[in-house]
């Protein structure tokens, strides 16, 4: 009970006994004055009950503002896309494998930046998520607590650092790094800010994965255990079945961070819409061509503008995807145990 | 007699299966440790790296009293730290009332039907929404339907938006984690619901909210997407007017509607020069805003082990 601090509850007792104790006294005396210090003003009760109520209601219109951000952010892409569609017909959006929205003549079709966004998401998962749970599967299983305790604020750091410090990273040091392995390699390409996005994400799949599996019920692992199962084969055969939506949410939810990255690929992958599925290439990715733009001088209402709304649409939609099915999952595994 | 030898077969293999079965342990443990290593050394090599480029800069004092300039070694972070702090007491005085008293209705008032759903399922999917959202919402709402520029009460606001779902579910773990006895105490004694909440459930939150509230914020001093898209890279080489002022009300108000730079831009706009010299700026940048990210979680985690261990 650490929560309970004796000398901070104390005078609410004294007091709130007093005004119970004097409200009951008060009705059966009433009128007859014996009983003043104690006689509790029925404007204080109704103060206290309209203080009640009106909390109430700030609180939940407080609560109401996600809903209205998430209103915002509908209501701004819906309407600036369907200008931006007026232009430009929706099967030309989707058919078009090429994407140069600031030439003389423009071309508008996302393949570019959906193939440069799969490419770098798709190589920061193949990093992050055998890395990722094989540390899950090693921090919740087999580390002593105290490792476990040591470890986790320190991949809490890791995530911590700012996108624009990775972006240096992929840039300056990974890159040439990966030059002296291929020597080919041009200065922006996918490969780079793939794997440093991978480091990126990988604490976020460990601490959720690390979570649903510390959530499986010990009984399972001492029923194994018990059948004389190794603490591999626990590991494996019975606490990663057990939690596995659990941490299919986690690598889910992952992958929405690994499309939604900006700044990483902005620094290091060159921004120039590419459609190659080449990691050895540089590309743009949805996020960088929203930066591109929105670094350059585009006006208001012209297309340029209004295709960077397209293209977030695209990447909300993306997104809202992965994460509704990471919820749903992360909810069911909870309902489980 | 088949019988018997199969199981006397059995015994020996059991054994050597006992001891493949020790290995496989030993694998996955070291495979474990192995990608912990991995982790942590990037890390350091990162800051290792990042501090070695930016040294040049880092000891130099004038870097952190200057402004950007177009000559690279000349170049400081002045306005850009300036402009961090005062972004960041905009976002935190709009989304940690706001977080909390989200969190707190969500945990507390809500009952349990299609509309608390509704804003479960919404604040879990914000904050997966990329930040880059957030900066078009501001672009469009913000700057284009409402008139505003880019200023630091713009760039607060996006902050502290997408800064509000880490608040409002850090307030919801930390009020789920007090004992229901103290709230029956209090209910049992009288007082109100809001009282209840007010005098008890949320100062007994308290370290878990404000760990919250700090490793919220540490977020938002390091994003960079959102507030480009408002379209605030530029060259600043001011300062905001200053909020405490000489004159009567001593509290002034002009900040907020200023020009601004943050870290995070600064060290973008650096980034992107061709120059080499510039990449020196921007490293010892980098330098000073893992410095105050770091400094931010790690006060974060000390302020949590206290609760903990009370």
């Amino acid at each position: 009970m650490g929560v309970f601090r004796g000398p901070h509850l104390l005078p609410f007792c004294v007091v709130k006994l007093t005004h119970l104790v004097s409200g009951f006294m008060s009705d059966k005396q009433a009128g007859q004055g014996a009983n003043d210090r104690l006689h509790i003003s029925p404007h204080f009760l109704r103060r206290r009950e309209i203080t009640n109520e009106v909390a109430r209601y700030v609180l939940m219109a407080a609560a109401a503002v996600s809903v209205f951000v998430t209103i915002g952010i509908v209501y701004i892409l819906l309407s600036e896309s369907l200008v931006f569609f007026e232009t430009v017909s929706v099967w030309e959006f989707v058919s078009t494998t090429s994407w140069t929205p600031l030439f003389a003549e423009p071309t508008f079709g996302i393949w570019p930046l959906l193939s440069g966004t799969l490419v770098v998401s798709g190589i920061a998962l193949a990093v992050a998520v055998p890395a990722g749970l094989v540390l899950a599967v090693y921090l919740s299983e087999f580390a002593p607590a105290n490792v476990r305790e040591t470890i986790k604020p320190i991949l809490e750091l890791l995530e911590g650092v700012p996108t624009v410090v990775y972006g240096f990273f992929a840039l300056l040091l990974v890159t040439p790094l990966l030059q002296i392995i291929f020597p080919q390699l041009p200065g922006f390409n996918m490969l780079a800010p793939g794997l440093v996005i991978g480091i990126m994400i990988l604490p976020y799949i460990t601490s959720l994965s690390e979570d649903a599996m510390r959530a499986v019920p010990n009984g399972m692992r001492e029923g194994a255990y018990a059948l004389g199962y190794s603490k591999y084969h626990t590991a494996v055969r019975v606490v990663v079945p057990a939690a596995i939506s659990g941490i299919t949410a986690a690598c889910i939810l992952a992958m929405s961070r690994a499309v939604g990255e900006t700044m990483v690929v902005a620094i290091a992958a060159g921004q120039m819409p590419n459609f190659t599925f080449n990691p050895m290439e540089g590309a743009a990715t949805i996020t960088t061509f929203i930066v591109q733009v929105t670094l350059g001088d585009a006006r208001h209402g012209s297309i340029a503008y209004q295709s960077i709304f397209a293209a977030g649409l695209v990447l909300f939609l993306l997104t809202l995807l992965f994460n509704l099915i990471g919820f749903f999952l992360r909810r069911r595994f909870r309902q489980a145990y | 007699m088949q019988s018997i030898a199969d199981n006397v077969g059995g015994a020996i293999s059991y054994a050597s299966l006992a001891r493949k079965n020790r290995s496989k342990d030993i694998a996955i443990a070291s495979l474990g440790i192995f990608v912990l290593f991995i982790a942590i050394a990037t890390l350091l090599a990162l800051f290792i790296d990042l501090a070695i480029t930016g040294y040049p800069r880092l000891a130099d004092p004038e870097f952190y009293t200057s402004f950007p300039s177009r000559k690279p070694l000349q170049a400081g972070i002045l306005s850009a730290w300036v402009g961090t702090i005062m972004v960041m007491v905009v976002t935190a005085c709009l989304s940690v009332p706001l977080g909390v008293a989200a969190g707190l209705y969500l945990e507390e008032y809500a009952s349990k039907n299609w509309f608390t759903d509704l804003i479960e399922i919404n604040v879990s999917n914000l904050a997966g929404v990329p930040s880059i959202v957030y900066g078009l919402l501001a672009l469009g709402l913000f700057i284009y339907t409402f008139g505003m520029s880019e200023t630091v009460l713009v760039a607060g606001m996006v902050l502290a938006l997408l800064i509000l779902p880490i608040i409002i579910v850090s307030t919801r773990e930390s009020i789920r984690s007090i004992p229901s006895e103290l709230r029956e105490a209090a209910y049992g004694l009288g007082a109100t619901q809001w009282q209840t909440m007010a005098l008890y459930i949320v100062p007994a939150a308290k370290p878990g909210i404000i760990t919250g509230a700090i490793v919220g914020l540490s977020r938002a001093i390091g994003e960079t997407a959102p507030i480009i898209t408002i379209g605030a890279l530029s060259f600043i080489a001011f300062l905001p007017e200053s909020p405490i002022s000489s004159d009567a009300p001593f509290i002034n108000f002009g900040w907020l509607t200023s020009p601004f730079t943050v870290m995070p831009i600064q060290m973008f706009s650096w980034l992107s020069r061709p120059q080499a010299d510039f990449h020196i700026s921007a490293a010892a940048a980098g330098v000073v805003l893992i410095v105050m990210t770091l400094m931010m979680n790690a006060l974060a985690i000390y302020i949590r082990y206290r609760a903990r261990s009370r």
